[in-house]
């Protein structure tokens, strides 16, 4: 049996905990008024209150019963791929999209244990940027500059 | 026959020139990105949500719903031939379908797939038009507390339907529910939970929530298993089934059709649960049951066709009472409140163009499905091939750029990658993300019933259970949750989601 502290019942309880105890806390500034004329206080916190007893179960079922190791998490895959989108929102307006999506293609890939460079994927990579300039700048007209402020006007 | 002047109109409307297309075009898209393994039909439709923004409604819809037929036909494709399942309810056509490739017969498998959709498909479109009209009469008499019922039973349906843990079903939805209040409270003009973010006080957008929680979460937990995969038939022939084959799957299909359409009306079912149980059903009903596992094509033919059945009625429920019975649906409704329209019973007496021509278009996919699918086999064979290295980043590209278009913000490009980091995080922690989109859409329309069932009765709770209907719709919901946590009926839950292990 493992480790209460390694149990995803436990970690799953202090996550709700959490996010209730945070929108309970936020919430308090705002208007309760009453039952017939609820202010906007009213229903956050009881769905708060709600969240945080569901995350008091969690946790004690993780005291009270057997239950699956949350296990090793994936840091690698995590970071990137949260890390590239975040770098995409970044550089879109001041590098412009092309480099942003060279550097959300390439920090995304890498995360992959098959990650290498070579002719089929770098023709992949021209194709897929190429592409989304067509289609999306060109033809859609999303407005995304090819060519951000940082080099150029 | 309203129903068949209903019928007509629903038929010229789909039958133009534009719609056929969009819905072709929605079919084609659906499936191409269904096959791709470890993209499940929410996670497709999320990624061409932002493609339709630019359609009238009428076309949006008809587009939306053939990507998700599309993208479930995909999936049982991609089942069949690699045994990955993109998504949950073809994880038992899996079983069968990829023994059956193994065997030679991924033709055959493929094929049995595609007729017994295409059957339970026109079954559960007669049936939308049926039953739909009686429904929305029904709910246009609800009052506030009975939407806020209704609103009950429908969270803790789907709760006691889905599979994985009640306590982190619930969890999951009342988190939803929260995160769907961040914005300005219609009410009062009071902005809630929005960090001083002006970008967010209309709210977060639910694509960014279903980009971010389904896309990039998926994505994150594929790639912390990473496997090498074979693709069963590199060429698909013989097609068609025999007609020994034929005999075989008659009654599969028919069982199947019944048992899908049923379970797909229910909230929380749709698609998946109606697959597991048809499986199930065949091999209990089969005179040879050791045969399932091993090539089995009732084994294909009764979740395939059960699957499909459902995924059509669960629409019944969205058009008619404006509830989301899926994740899927929730995103219908999503796509919906985007374009303008306010999904409930109304919907039918005011918008029967669109109502009638999502109806017969779905019938219309379900032939392109038929008529396309099985020629462009060999495009899709070639889709699955591409290594998921190549592929994840072109899908993050697509969410990335998707998610921008929204408002043109990177601001939420910027939630997306948030809520990517904590889909992750919730999955690794068995918390299924699919109630908390359900509990996101639903959150500011049940404070709305809510807040007026309660003015409207001076604050007195009471009014949940005096009014006839309300009573009797928190009653059921009350049945529901005694039964599943009844200790035998909860041993079965367990044991019926356990095959897909």
């Amino acid at each position: 049996m493992p480790h209460v502290l390694h149990k995803k019942d436990f970690w799953a309880g202090v996550l709700y905990i959490v996010f209730g105890a945070a929108a309970f806390w936020i919430g308090r500034e705002y208007p309760m008024g009453t039952a017939g004329r609820m202010g906007a206080g009213y229903f956050p916190t009881i769905l708060s209150v709600i969240l945080m007893l569901i995350g008091l179960l969690s946790a004690a079922r993780a005291f009270a019963q057997e239950g699956e190791a949350v296990g090793a998490i994936a840091w690698k895959p995590l970071a990137f791929v949260v890390g590239s989108t975040a770098l995409f929102g970044l550089l879109l307006p001041s590098a412009g999209l092309v480099v942003a999506l060279l550097v959300l293609i390439l920090v995304s890939a890498a995360a992959s244990q098959h990650f290498r460079f070579d002719p089929n994927a770098a023709a992949g990579l021209i194709l897929l940027v190429a592409f989304c300039t067509l289609v999306f700048v060109k033809a859609l007209g999303v407005p995304m500059p090819l060519v951000g402020s940082w080099f150029g006007e | 026959m309203e129903t068949l002047s209903n019928l007509w109109l629903g038929l010229e409307t789909a039958l133009t020139f534009w719609n056929l297309a969009y819905c072709m075009v929605g079919v084609l898209l659906g499936t191409a990105i269904g096959v791709l393994p470890g993209l499940g039909p929410t996670a497709t439709i999320a990624m061409l949500l932002p493609v339709t923004f630019g359609l009238p409604p009428v076309s949006a819809l008809i587009m939306l719903a053939g990507i998700y037929y599309g993208a479930q036909y995909g999936g049982s494709t991609t089942a069949i031939l690699v045994n990955l399942p993109g998504e949950s309810s073809s994880v038992v056509t899996a079983l069968d379908g990829y023994q059956m490739a193994r065997q030679g017969k991924a033709g055959r498998a493929l094929a049995t797939a595609a007729i017994g959709s295409f059957f339970a498909g026109t079954v559960a479109t007669v049936l939308l038009a049926v039953f739909a009209p009686p429904l929305a009469d029904l709910a246009l008499q609800f009052g506030p507390a009975e939407y806020f019922s209704l609103m009950v039973l429908g969270l803790v349906a789907s709760v006691v339907l889905a599979h994985g843990s009640l306590l982190h079903a619930f969890g999951m939805i009342i988190l939803g529910l929260i995160l769907g209040l961040i914005g300005t409270d219609v009410n009062s003009g009071t902005t809630r939970y929005t960090f001083g973010f002006p970008e967010i006080a209309d709210g977060i957008n639910f694509v960014v929530v279903a980009m971010g929680v389904f896309g990039l979460g998926e994505i994150i937990g594929n790639l912390a298993n990473e496997s090498t995969r074979t693709v069963m038939a590199k060429t698909v022939t013989g097609l068609m089934p025999t007609k020994d084959d034929m005999k075989q799957m008659a009654a599969p299909v028919l069982r199947g059709t019944v048992l899908g359409s049923m379970l797909g009306i229910l909230p929380g079912g749709g698609a998946m649960l109606a697959s597991f149980a048809a499986y199930t059903l065949e091999k209990k009903v089969s005179k040879h049951p050791e045969r399932f596992g091993k090539g089995a094509i009732e084994g294909v033919a009764g979740p395939e066709s059960a699957n499909n059945a459902g995924a059509q009625t669960s629409f019944i429920p969205m058009l008619t009472l404006g509830i989301p019975s899926n994740p899927v649906m929730a995103l219908m409704i999503g796509a919906m409140i985007m374009q303008g329209i306010q999904p409930g019973p109304s919907v039918m007496t005011e918008q029967p163009v669109l109502f009638w021509g999502l109806i017969v278009s779905m019938w219309i996919g379900n032939l392109f499905l038929l008529v396309l699918n099985l020629p462009l086999i060999g495009l899709w064979v070639r889709m699955i091939s591409v290594p998921y290295h190549f592929l994840y980043p072109a899908i993050l590209v697509f969410c990335a750029i998707g998610v921008f278009s929204l408002n043109n913000a990177t601001f939420d490009v910027y939630l997306m990658a948030i809520f990517g980091f904590l889909g992750y995080i919730f999955r690794k922690l068995d918390c299924e993300p699919a109630p908390m989109l359900l509990g996101f859409i639903l959150g500011p329309m049940m404070e709305e019933h809510l807040r007026r069932a309660m003015l409207i009765s001076k604050g007195d709770a009471t009014v949940f259970l005096s009014r006839p209907i309300s009573a009797t719709m928190l009653l059921l919901a009350l049945i529901l949750l005694a039964t599943v946590l009844a200790p035998a009926v909860r041993q079965k839950r367990e044991e019926a989601f356990q095959e897909e292990a």
